[in-house]
C-alpha cells in the first residue's frame, strides 16, 4: 500500500499523484534548477548528478511532508547540499572536483541574482551555443541541458541515431570543461556573433514544442512556452537586436493559433479550416506591433520576415481574405536570404496557393533526391499538390513516403486519412 | 589559471616573400606589437623553422624498442603548416580567443587554440 503525504494545499497525495506532480515540477522547474546548479558548481555533470540526487530525496520527503511551497528553491537547496557532500568527499582526489567545491563554497557566488546574473538559463544558453561548439552540438546540448529533453527525444527531433546524440552531448560537455568555455552572457560588442546560434537554438526549442517530434502534436507545448519565454528574455537583454524582436514576434504569432490546431477528437485542423475565434488575438496583436516596429528599422532578417508572414495569417479575418500573394512574395525574400530546403518547401506551399499546385510542384523539383526527403512535410506538400492536380496514384505514393519518415502521431493520422482519401479518389477515377 | 596553446598555421613564406623586406618587416612589426600587447598573458612560445627542416619519427610495432622509421618532412603534407605557437594564460576560452584573434597569424593564416592539460593538481 502506498504511503500517503500532504500537498501544500493540505490534501493527501496518493503515490501516483505524487509522481505526476513531481514529474510536472521537474518539467517546469528542472531547467532553472539545473542552470543555477551549473552556475554554482561550474560543471554540468556534477550539476546533473546533484539534481538527480535531489529528485530521489524529493520523492521520499514530499510524500511524507507534502510538496513544498517553492519546489524549485527546495530542489536547488537540496541539490546544492548533495553536490557539496559529493565534492567534499572527492575534492582531495580530483582537481575538477576541487575547483567545483571552491565555487560552491564561495559565498559571493551563491544566490547572486544581481545585474548580469538575472537569468542563469540565459547565461547557460550562451555557453551551450558557444561558437567553439559545432551547430549540431549546440542545439543538442541546449535541448538536453536547458530544456531537459532525453537523448531519445532529441534523436527523434534530428532524425539521427540516439548514440550519435549521446556522443555529441558528451563531447560538447567535455569540450566546455576542458577548454574552459565560460558560463556568462557575452559583452555587448561580442553579441552580434554570439547571438545567431542562440536564436537558432531558441527557435529549435520552440519548434520542438509547437510541433512535438514524438507522441501527440501538443505533447510538448511546455517547450513552446519555454521558447517564447527565452525569446522574451533575449529581447529584454538585447532590445536593439532586430532578430531577437523578430523571433519573439514569430513565436508569439505562431503559438497564437495553438488552440485551433486540434479538433475535439484531437485531430489536426489545417490553417484554412481553423476556427479563428479560438486564436489568441492578444498575442497576435502583440506580435504584429513588434513586427511593425522592428521592420521600420530597415534590417529585415529571417526571423522578422517569418514573423511578418505569421502575422499576415494571424490578422486575416478568414483564409479567403488572407493576403496570400504578399505571403508568397515574403517567402521569396526569405529564400534569397536563407536558402534552405525547408524554406523552399514552405515557399512552394505559399506559391501554390497563388499560382496553383503545378507551380508548387515545379518548385520542389530540384529537391528530389536530397536529404530533405527524410522530412515528412516535404512529402505531404508534394502529395497535396499531386492530389490537387488529380494525379491520385502519385499522391498516394507521396503520402506513403511521408509515412516512412519520422513524425508525431497526430501528423501520422492526418497522413493516413489523406492517403485513404486519395486512394478512394484513385479508385473512383482511374 | 587555464593555459592555452595558440598554434599558428599558414602558408610558408616563399623566397620572394623573404626578399621583399618591406612586407617581411611589416609582419615582424605586427608580431612585435602583439608580443607587447599580450605580454601579460604570454607564458611562452616559439617560432619554428620551415617544414622543409622537419623530420617525422615513428617507432614501429606499437611498443617501445621497435624499429625507428625516420621520414623527411612534416607529419602531414598540407598547404598550411604549423609555423609557431604561443602559450597563453587566460581565465577562459573567450579570453584566449580574443587574444588569439590578435596574433598576426590569424589574418595571414589561421590560429588553432588548444587547452593545455594541467597536471599540477593530479595525484
Amino acid at each position: 500500500m502506498a504511503r500517503q503525504g500532504r500537498s501544500a494545499s493540505g490534501h493527501r497525495l496518493q503515490r501516483g499523484e505524487l509522481i505526476d506532480s513531481l514529474d510536472e515540477i521537474i518539467r517546469i522547474e528542472g531547467g532553472q534548477v539545473l542552470a543555477t546548479l551549473i552556475r554554482l558548481t561550474g560543471d554540468m555533470d556534477i550539476a546533473e548528478d546533484a539534481l538527480h540526487d535531489a529528485v530521489v530525496v524529493a520523492a521520499d520527503v514530499w510524500r511524507r511532508d507534502g510538496t513544498p511551497d517553492k519546489p524549485g528553491a527546495w530542489l536547488t537547496t537540496v541539490a546544492r547540499n548533495k553536490a557539496l557532500d559529493r565534492l567534499r568527499r572527492e575534492a582531495k582526489r580530483q582537481p575538477k572536483e576541487a575547483e567545483a567545491f571552491r565555487l560552491l563554497t564561495e559565498p559571493a557566488d551563491v544566490g547572486d541574482t544581481s545585474g548580469d546574473n538575472r537569468d542563469d538559463r540565459l547565461r547557460l544558453m550562451f555557453t551551450c551555443c558557444h561558437p567553439a561548439l559545432s551547430p549540431e552540438s549546440q542545439v543538442a546540448l541546449s535541448l538536453r541541458i536547458i530544456c531537459g529533453l532525453s537523448t531519445v527525444d532529441i534523436a527523434r527531433v534530428f532524425v539521427v541515431p540516439e548514440a550519435t546524440i549521446g556522443q555529441r552531448i558528451s563531447r560538447a560537455k567535455a569540450k566546455i570543461a576542458k577548454a574552459h568555455i565560460p558560463y556568462r552572457v557575452p559583452e555587448p560588442h561580442e553579441l552580434p556573433d554570439r547571438l545567431r546560434p542562440v536564436l537558432a537554438t531558441v527557435y529549435a526549442v520552440f519548434t520542438a514544442g509547437h510541433h512535438a517530434p514524438v507522441g501527440e502534436l501538443d505533447a510538448r507545448v511546455d517547450l513552446a512556452d519555454e521558447g517564447i519565454r527565452l525569446s522574451r528574455v533575449l529581447v529584454e537583454l538585447m532590445p536593439d537586436e532586430g532578430e531577437c524582436v523578430g523571433l519573439l514576434a514569430l513565436t508569439l504569432a505562431t503559438n497564437a493559433r495553438r488552440r485551433a490546431r486540434l479538433d475535439s477528437n484531437g485531430e489536426i485542423v489545417l490553417l484554412a479550416d481553423q476556427d479563428r475565434s479560438l486564436w489568441d488575438t492578444a498575442a497576435i496583436a502583440e506580435a504584429s506591433a513588434l513586427v511593425e516596429s522592428v521592420l521600420r528599422r530597415g534590417r529585415p532578417g529571417a526571423y522578422q520576415i517569418q514573423a511578418a508572414i505569421a502575422c499576415l495569417h494571424g490578422s486575416a479575418p478568414s483564409y479567403a481574405d488572407t493576403d496570400l500573394a504578399q505571403i508568397a512574395e515574403l517567402y521569396g525574400l526569405l529564400e534569397r536570404r536563407w536558402p534552405t530546403p525547408i524554406v523552399r518547401v514552405n515557399r512552394a506551399v505559399a506559391v501554390a496557393e497563388v499560382e496553383g499546385p503545378r507551380a508548387g510542384l515545379d518548385l520542389l523539383a530540384e529537391l528530389v533526391g536530397t536529404p530533405i526527403e527524410r522530412w515528412h512535410l516535404y512529402w505531404s506538400a508534394r502529395a497535396d499538390f499531386q492530389r490537387r492536380l488529380g494525379i491520385y496514384n502519385e499522391a498516394a505514393d507521396s503520402y506513403l513516403h511521408a509515412l516512412e519518415c519520422p513524425s508525431n502521431d497526430s501528423d501520422r493520422r492526418l497522413l493516413l486519412r489523406r492517403l485513404s482519401e486519395v486512394r478512394g479518389e484513385g479508385a473512383v477515377r482511374p | 589559471m587555464p593555459r592555452y596553446a595558440a598554434l599558428i598555421y599558414g602558408t610558408e613564406p616563399t623566397p620572394e616573400d623573404m626578399s621583399d623586406s618591406g612586407k617581411w618587416d611589416k609582419i615582424m612589426q605586427e608580431y612585435f606589437n602583439f608580443g607587447e600587447a599580450a605580454a601579460g598573458v604570454i607564458g611562452g612560445g616559439e617560432a619554428l623553422q620551415p617544414v622543409s627542416t622537419a623530420t617525422t619519427i615513428q617507432v614501429m610495432g606499437g611498443a617501445k624498442g621497435g624499429d625507428v622509421v625516420t621520414t623527411d618532412g612534416p607529419f602531414a603534407e598540407t598547404k598550411e603548416t604549423l609555423g609557431g605557437f604561443y602559450l597563453l594564460d587566460c581565465k577562459d576560452l573567450d579570453e584566449a580567443i580574443s587574444w588569439a584573434a590578435q596574433i598576426p597569424g590569424a589574418w595571414h593564416g589561421k590560429v588553432e587554440v588548444r587547452p593545455v592539460i594541467d597536471f599540477s593538481g593530479a595525484s
